[in-house]
């Protein structure tokens, strides 16, 4: 997976207490009716961040976009945009441009006229607009469809036009929902870099709504998890991978083995777990903090796992079990493995080399994983 | 074998042209048919017969066949003032009434189409609701309304507003309410199916690119509503051109439009060729105003 750390954003702003948040959200909630969609949702956008909301499918993604937008206002709650209270703002005075999820490019209109549209409503003299419509229809490469009917467009096209009308008035924040959600796994990838080409370029704050995790960790310099109207967790790609903090999370991005156990030793520098999952007990290599007799997981990442035929020679973390199924993807291989205890394990291996020691279905096989690899999760 | 198919093909043909042919028949007879019997009374006189015109071909003796064109009724119509004022005052009631029924049925239909789908099944039901009573007891309805003692001046004397009765009665104001209160739903319903197709992300994207929300209705709402008003127009403006019912029974002495004129001369002067001379010119107006209609619409769905 190609994450994007550290590239924009310069430094880490969320790292640094003293950092001034560029878009902050302090404690939003919106009900429609009784129906909570965003629930007490409070975050902090840094300056040319590329912030990413990713969640399933209905869990309030939209509606936080729309309330930074103006198209919704809050149940509770205030908003801020560079500092400055925009809670009872309406949109067309607010400074952020929305990408709408279906691109709303006006059908009236050509490709020109849609994207000169906002720079013509802001009175900009007529030889600006042409100039600034001809250079940002360059840079999205439609230089050469500037007078085409919208309807005439392919989907990449109008994707293209959305993002060129929103982006010329040079906002301060752009809000994209789901921006390639519309574009077939081709497109869809190739759109991506460039995307984060123009946001490098023009150096505009990115806030992008999406439900697929591979665009998150592509685009993303953090990512907000939500659930259910709250977001999860938010934090950098790799952060999110590697130190989800809570079951939902862990099993949300990527994909994730759990192990229900219980504290059975608590040191400061490791801990040990007993899961009867496992049939066994997980070191862990760093101490957590947790109630001792509170329910927990081991969360492991397939692809930490080792598998071997013979006994590794560690003691610790090491346990054994069938080869119930092989799936081979190509450039890795996942393996499905049933513990005595009946519990199924997901283990992943790349093919680095073409014959590498086969593993066959129905053979038995140890697995083991370093101390390092497991998180444990409270909830 | 092959020959079979091919008279399979042969008939499924036929029926498809049939099928095709039915509307021109329609049209034909319907039609057609009908606009030159008219156009050919218009060039004939009228005269104590039945029917009450002379016939435009006669055989003259020795076999000679006389078609008459009488181009008077159409001179006529030049030479004297009261057809020139009446056709004017048709189209300028005309034109009027649209503009005063899309006044009021754009946002209606606007209201309709924004209101929730619960809202929106009543009140379109309430908009063809009157059509369930007939137009003549509608008009007669205001007619009761209008009247010096009628429900109107009544209240507004017994509230002390006014102490005369106001003359509403026989005034353009009066008829100019009946023609756009009768044609309020041909304005609503086709700006209504317009605007309930509209996405209203349009809206809000004018609104994110900086206008407020009068200005993306007119930029963007407005300009995509195109093809809606233009029907409404079309359904108001046609017929109200030829309103016979409306003007006679609730405006005034000097409301003298094409319709009225057309059934004096049809029933009171029993003069059919003047009359089908005035029902032939109103035709040639209204159709280049079909014509530019049916333009702007086909050239709307192009985009
Ligand atoms: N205008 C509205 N009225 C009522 N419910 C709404 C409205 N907009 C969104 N919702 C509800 O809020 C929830 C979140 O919607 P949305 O923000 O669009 O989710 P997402 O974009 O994450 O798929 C959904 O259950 C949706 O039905
Ligand atoms: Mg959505």
């Amino acid at each position: 997976m190609v994450t994007a750390i550290g590239r924009r954003a310069a430094g880490e702003p969320w790292n640094d207490p003293d950092a001034r948040p560029y878009v902050e959200l302090r404690r939003v909630t919106k009900k429609f009716g009784e129906f909570t969609a965003v629930d007490d949702v409070s975050l902090k956008i840094y300056e040319r961040e590329v912030f990413c909301l990713l969640g399933a499918s209905g869990c309030g993604k939209t509606t936080l976009l729309r309330m930074l937008g103006g198209f919704e206002s809050p149940t509770a709650g205030r908003i801020l945009i560079d500092g400055e209270d925009v809670t009872d703002v309406p949109p067309y005075e607010r400074p952020v441009n929305m990408m709408f999820q279906s691109y709303a490019l006006f059908p009236h209109m050509n490709v020109e006229q849609n994207v000169a549209f906002g720079l013509k409503q802001d009175r900009l003299p007529k030889a600006v607009i042409r100039e600034r419509v001809a250079a940002m229809l360059e840079m999205v490469q439609l230089g050469e469809y500037a007078k085409r009917k919208v309807g005439q467009l392919s989907g990449g096209q109008r994707q293209r036009v959305a993002l060129a009308r929103a982006l010329v008035k040079r906002p301060k924040v752009l809000l994209l929902d789901e921006p390639l959600g519309a574009l077939d796994k081709k497109l869809r990838e190739r759109t991506q870099f460039e995307l984060i080409g123009l946001q490098d370029k023009l150096g505009v704050t990115f806030l992008v709504v999406t439900h697929d995790q591979e665009e998150a960790m592509t685009l993303a310099s953090r990512i907000g998890v939500m659930d259910r109207g709250t977001i999860a967790q938010a934090g950098t790609p790799a952060e999110i991978y590697e130190f989800p903090n809570s079951r939902f999370v862990a099993d949300f991005i990527g994909s994730v083995n759990l192990f229900e156990g219980r504290l059975v030793e608590d040191e400061p520098e490791f801990v040990r777990i007993d899961s009867a999952e496992l049939g066994g007990t997980i070191l862990v290599g760093h101490g957590i903090s947790s109630a001792p007799e509170a329910a927990l997981w081991a969360a492991l990442r397939p692809e930490k796992i080792t598998m071997s035929r013979g006994a590794p020679p560690q003691t610790d973390n090491v346990t054994r079990g069938i080869v119930q199924d092989v799936a081979y993807l190509g450039d890795l291989s996942i393996y499905v493995v049933r513990l005595a205890t009946g519990k199924l394990v997901r283990v992943t291996r790349p093919n680095t080399a073409r014959h590498a020691e086969p593993v066959e279905r129905d053979g038995e096989v140890y697995l083991s994983w370093d101390a390092a690899s497991p998180v444990v999760v409270t909830r | 074998m092959r020959r079979l198919l091919r008279r399979l093909e042969g008939t499924r043909v036929s029926s498809r042209g049939l099928v095709v042919a039915l509307p021109y028949l329609w049209l034909i007879a319907f039609f057609v048919a009908p606009f030159l019997i008219v156009l050919k009374i218009s060039f004939s006189h009228a005269a104590l017969a039945i029917p009450p015109y002379k016939p435009l071909v006669v055989w003259t003796s020795r076999s000679v066949l006389e078609i008459r064109l009488d181009l008077r009724n159409y001179l006529a119509m030049f030479a004297h003032r009261l057809y020139g004022d009446a056709f004017l005052n048709s189209l300028k009631v005309a034109f009027l009434s649209t503009v005063f029924s899309l006044a009021i049925g754009y946002p209606m239909a606007y209201g309709i189409a924004r209101a929730g789908a619960r809202a929106r099944n009543i009140l379109l039901l309430l908009v063809v609701l009157p059509f369930w009573t007939s137009q003549l007891l509608r008009i007669y309805a205001w007619v009761g309304l209008f009247k010096a003692n009628g429900l109107i001046n009544e209240t507004l004397i017994s509230l002390g507003v006014i102490h005369q009765p106001l003359t509403l009665l026989f005034t353009p104001f009066a008829m100019y309410v009946g023609i756009v209160y009768s044609y309020l739903p041909y304005v609503i319903l086709p700006l209504y199916a317009n605007l309930e197709k509209l996405d209203w992300q349009l809206v809000e994207a004018a609104q994110d690119l900086g206008c407020r929300p009068w200005q993306a209705f007119y930029k963007v709402t407005l300009p995509l509503s195109r093809n809606g008003i233009v029907a409404a127009s079309m359904l108001v403006f046609i017929p109200a051109t030829g309103e016979f019912v409306i003007p006679t029974l609730l405006g005034g002495p000097n409301s003298l439009m094409m319709g009225r004129i057309l059934w004096d001369e049809f029933f009171s002067n029993r003069d059919w060729p003047v009359a089908s001379a005035i029902a032939i010119v109103m035709l040639l107006v209204l159709v280049p105003c079909m014509m530019a209609y049916l333009r702007i619409q086909s050239r709307g769905s192009d985009s």
